[in-house]
């Protein structure tokens, strides 16, 4: 009876403030935005970069060819992440290994870890696209766009790796403790108490790096494949024009922002869980 | 209320910008020369170059033979990289002859390093023209200005003599294979249009990417104008050897300079060619720097 009254005290008097601070945030955004625009708009370049960037005859010619050539990014960000998700989820699960008897694949994830987050992602894929093939194995694939995807899914698994290791690191020990006191094998402990927890909780840094991802699979490019900003650079250079690589980018955003949505909303369906029906 | 707000908002920004776009408008006509009607525009005191007295010419680096021959120098370090301060080269020798013909000693001369990105971009450039085997197309003319051309230029086919491809004779028999080229040249049009590959051609940042996948055998042939075919055949690429060279596309292709759209420098330049085209001095330096276009076959 008293909790409710708290709540009930406490949702009016936000309400009241969030009526005045809609109105105002509105006329700020629109007082901060109006002026960059009309500054944009006004500037003596305005004009060349309007048909420079911003070309409408551009937008139609080259929206197709662009989207034809970002179903190759889609792809190889999906076979990737997939990918990813598993190795990396492994390197974290090997990292966390307790012991002395475990150092070595310790150490191992540890290098691992390091190496692949400090190169340089493009050096990387220039290492692999073109060192590999050179090297004139037989069984391995020369394929470009192969050797990109695995350059690629060996930086984000020690980036996602990280990931997920804070999240099961974030699980109290007590979580732990209580499981092994239940009977549970070590095994046992991490597969049904603590990574189910850690998982649901690196789900929004998660999605961070695999945008970050997408976003890298423009880096293909570098070896010659016609991927959609190298399908933009191809227009851009024939065109004197750089409205191709805007409708790429408009391409990368439109992939990013459900996939925002949808991290906002699994983590407000997570917390609704947890919170179990009661009031924030 | 908030609406009112609103409104007095976007009337003081309109005030404040109309304020601040007149002021600017009035800047860029003022400073036209003060010559008399008489005098010659393109003489080199009335000439409007970046830096009075200088005149910058753009290229891009690497800058590769045979257009730019001269070694490492200056900003243009590392193999096969070619400073244009030597003068030597192709487009280096055109870039000289031009300059003096507009009146510029070889001191007067100054180089600036422009990606071919770059070379076309709004706003203020950091050359008075730039030359890195830019073709004329008319799309590209609504961005930037094009000097007239200084060299009708071929397409060729480049690939490893190990390769059933070195074999082909015909276009029909080259759909097969898989084609790579350096981005943003005409070349690339080539691929898929004239040749209309079976498989996705590559596009590649640089000539060097385009070599080493060559290699690599992640592609089978480079398609490249015919003087750097020549070039990359004899000196950058051991066993590899020049296809062919494709038919004259109608109306012809060429290398013009760019310059920004709109240059006062432009019809100057034009004037400097014409001279040189008149005087045989284009053609000699043709000659002198370039390999000689018969000989390779051409595919039909």
């Amino acid at each position: 009876m008293d909790e409710d009254d708290k709540g009930a005290g406490r949702g009016s008097l936000i309400l009241g403030g969030a009526a005045r601070n809609v109105s105002v945030a509105m006329v700020s955004t629109i007082v901060v935005f109006s002026t960059l625009a009309l500054v944009v708009v006004n500037s003596a370049g305005w004009a060349k970069v309007k048909t420079t960037f911003f070309n409408p005859h551009q937008f139609h010619t080259y929206a197709w060819p662009v989207a034809h050539a970002f179903v190759l990014n889609i792809k190889i960000a999906v076979v990737a992440e997939l990918v990813i998700l598993v190795l990396a989820l492994a390197l974290a699960v090997l990292r966390s290994l307790p012991g002395p008897v475990f150092f070595p694949i310790r150490a191992m994830a540890i290098v691992y870890t390091d190496l692949f987050r400090g190169v340089p992602t493009i050096l990387l894929v220039y290492l692999f696209g073109f060192g590999v093939p050179a090297l004139a194995l037989s069984h391995v694939p020369n394929s470009p766009t192969y050797l990109a995807t695995v350059a690629l899914i060996m930086v984000y698994t020690a980036y996602v790796s990280e990931v997920y290791r804070s999240g099961i690191e974030s699980v109290h020990p007590s979580q732990d403790a209580a499981a092994r006191s239940l009977g549970l094998s070590r095994w046992q402990a991490m597969k049904t108490v603590i990574l189910p927890q850690a998982v649901r909780r690196v789900i929004p840094p998660l999605l961070n790096d695999f945008i970050g991802l997408q976003k890298d699979t423009a880096l293909i490019s570098v070896l010659g494949v016609v991927e959609a900003l190298q399908q933009a650079n191809l227009a851009s250079e024939a065109e004197f024009n750089y409205t191709p690589y805007v409708i790429a980018g408009l391409f990368f955003v439109a992939i990013t922002i459900p996939q925002a949505r949808l991290t906002d909303w699994l983590i407000n369906r997570d917390r609704g869980r947890q919170m179990a029906g009661g009031r924030m | 209320m908030t609406r009112k707000l609103l409104i007095i908002a976007f009337a003081a920004l309109a005030l404040a910008a109309s304020g601040c776009g007149s002021s600017s408008s009035s800047s860029g006509s003022s400073s036209s020369p003060s010559g008399g009607t008489t005098a010659d525009p393109c003489a080199v005191g009335s000439l409007q170059t970046l830096t009075s007295g200088t005149l910058t010419i753009g290229t891009d680096n690497p800058a590769y033979s045979p257009y730019f021959t001269g070694g490492p120098g200056h900003e243009w370090k590392g193999q096969y990289n070619n400073d244009p301060y030597t003068g030597k080269g192709f487009e280096d020798a055109v870039a000289y002859a031009v300059a003096e013909k507009m009146g510029f000693t070889q001191q007067q001369v100054k180089w600036a390093v422009t990606h071919f990105n770059q070379s076309y971009q709004p706003g203020p450039k950091n050359f008075d023209f730039y030359l890195a085997q830019v073709s004329y197309s008319a799309h590209r003319a609504t961005a930037a200005d094009f000097s007239d051309s200084y060299y009708e230029v071929n397409q060729s086919v480049v690939a490893l003599k190990s390769n059933p491809i070195a074999k082909a004779t015909t276009l029909a028999d080259l759909k097969q294979y898989r084609f790579g080229t350096q981005i943003g040249t005409t070349s690339y049009d080539y691929i898929t249009q004239t040749i209309q590959p079976s498989q996705q051609p590559q596009a590649y940042n640089s000539l060097n990417d385009a070599i080493h996948a060559l290699q690599a055998k992640q592609i089978d042939a480079i398609v490249i104008d015919l003087p750097t075919a020549f070039y990359m055949t004899a000196v950058q690429i051991p066993g590899s050897t020049v296809v062919g060279q494709f038919p004259a596309v109608a109306g012809g292709e060429h290398y013009g300079m760019v310059l920004d759209k709109g240059s006062s420098l432009t019809p100057c330049v034009n004037k400097a060619l014409a001279a040189l085209t008149a005087d045989g001095t284009l053609a000699q330096l043709t000659k002198t720097w370039l390999s000689d276009k018969v000989s390779a076959p051409i595919l039909q």
